[in-house]
């Protein structure tokens, strides 16, 4: 193991790069499965019917399959079909799609969790149901929501990583290329990799759960 | 996608049981692991609760592939199969969850029922055994089926790695056939027909435990 090699000034920046790669497409992500879910959470909320049923099967069906596959048919599969993205907006759109069904899941359990007294009180105090779910429902949830939606936010970051079947040139790309001049390098650099992870990941949920002390 | 299944049949059928080994393995492999950690983790030993908590701590803020990777690359003079090295990454990846799990379900256990125990005559392991672990393990469990859910679908990542499991076949399916669209589709299928009556189970033992609170 070289670690002084490993961790030359080249190799680090292009880790680093890889990695702010890898947060561009993972806030990309959560900001998009993020209004996609609470949309699909809603519908279902509000029980429109057959929409409400379709999007039940899509999402039951997209959170029952691994990550790595929906990445693999949104790049490989779906040219056949005539839908051709490259591989940043691919990779931006597979982990939306697979977020949104588990971030709307949670959304939903939020609003499932308000009181129906207090729906109730609201619309017969005069207002709509528009804003019954705009005033009273969605801010309770949403509080309600925060940390698991944080622990969604941070396996989204890791997921990330599994664009490099892709060749997404994310943090773990970078560190496979990196990894790949010299056999000494492996270690030395999947640990640093880890590293930049793990910063990231704990920085957020340290940060949230003060947050979420003060909510 | 009839004629697939007809042609490649096998080695679908191969990688389907080839996943469903390797999660069961994985999930008895990181229950034990993760039982060890969260006793650690409430153990009255420091050292032993800091140990824990920075392998709970460490490990679920990275990403599998990087666990997997280390064992496949990092570690090839032990010159693991893909199958093995996803194996132990995945077990060292769910038993960090399952740990906290475990802790959970322990220190849900309102302290006065030990002491109630002990005050009763009862040893500390028997206070384990026949009071806390058996309301524990109730809490535990729908979690758990949690984490064998997605042990099954984190699994794919041995197809990265030459692991003989669904996703790994898929590929070498495609690879033949180039008839990419309805390969992974099916491969979907497969999956599906795994995770779907896993998480019916999941649900309905949520349930049964809630009702039996």
């Amino acid at each position: 193991m070289d670690f002084i090699g490993a961790y030359s000034y080249d190799n680090v920046m292009y880790l680093l790069q890889g990695l702010g790669v890898s947060i561009a497409v993972a806030a990309a992500a959560i900001v998009l499965s993020f209004i996609l879910a609470c949309l699909l959470a809603i519908i279902r909320y509000a029980r429109i019917p057959v929409l409400s049923q379709i999007i039940a099967v899509c999402v039951e069906t997209i959170r029952n399959l691994p990550l790595l596959l929906i990445i693999f048919f949104v790049y490989f599969a779906l040219p056949e079909v005539g839908i051709k993205m490259s591989v940043f907006t691919s990779a931006i759109v597979a982990l939306t799609i697979f977020e949104a069904a588990m971030i709307s899941e949670i959304v939903r359990a939020g609003l499932l969790s308000i009181d129906k007294g207090q729906i109730e009180a609201a619309r017969s105090s005069g207002l709509s149901y528009i804003q019954t779910l705009r005033f009273i429902s969605l801010p309770q949830a949403l509080r309600r929501m925060v940390p698991p939606i944080v622990g969604q936010f941070i396996s989204l970051i890791k997921d990330t990583s599994l664009t490099v079947i892709i060749s997404l040139p994310e943090l773990m790309h970078s560190a496979k290329v990196v990894s790949g001049q010299n056999f000494n390098y492996v270690i030395p650099i999947y640990l640093l990799a880890a590293l930049f992870y793990f910063v990231i990941n704990f920085t957020i949920s340290s940060v949230a759960k003060r947050i979420e002390v003060r909510v | 996608m009839i004629s697939l299944l007809i042609d490649h049949g096998d080695r679908y059928i191969e990688g389907f049981l080839n996943t469903l080994t390797i999660s069961i393995f994985a999930l008895i492999g990181s229950f034990v692991l993760g039982t060890v950690i969260a006793v650690m983790r409430i153990a009255s030993i420091r050292p032993l609760r800091w140990i824990g908590t920075a392998y709970v701590e460490f490990i679920r803020n990275i990403p599998l592939l990087l666990v997997v990777a280390i064992f496949y690359h990092g570690l090839a003079f032990l010159g693991l199969s893909g199958f093995v090295a996803g194996g132990i990454g995945l077990t060292i990846y769910t038993a960090a969850y399952i740990a906290d799990a475990i802790r959970a379900g322990i220190q849900s256990i309102p302290k006065g029922q030990i002491e109630a125990a002990r005050s009763s005559g009862l040893s500390y392991l028997q206070a384990m055994r026949f009071i806390v672990l058996p309301q524990a393990i109730k809490i535990v469990i729908p979690p758990l089926g949690n984490q064998f859910l997605n042990l099954i679908k984190n699994s794919a990542i041995l197809g990265v790695y030459a692991g003989a499991d669904l996703m790994y076949f898929g590929d070498q399916i495609n690879s033949d056939t180039f008839d990419t669209f309805n390969v992974y589709l099916l491969v979907g299928v497969f999956y599906l027909l795994l995770t779907i009556p896993t998480s019916f189970a999941v649900r309905a033992l949520e349930r049964r435990m809630a009702r039996a609170g």
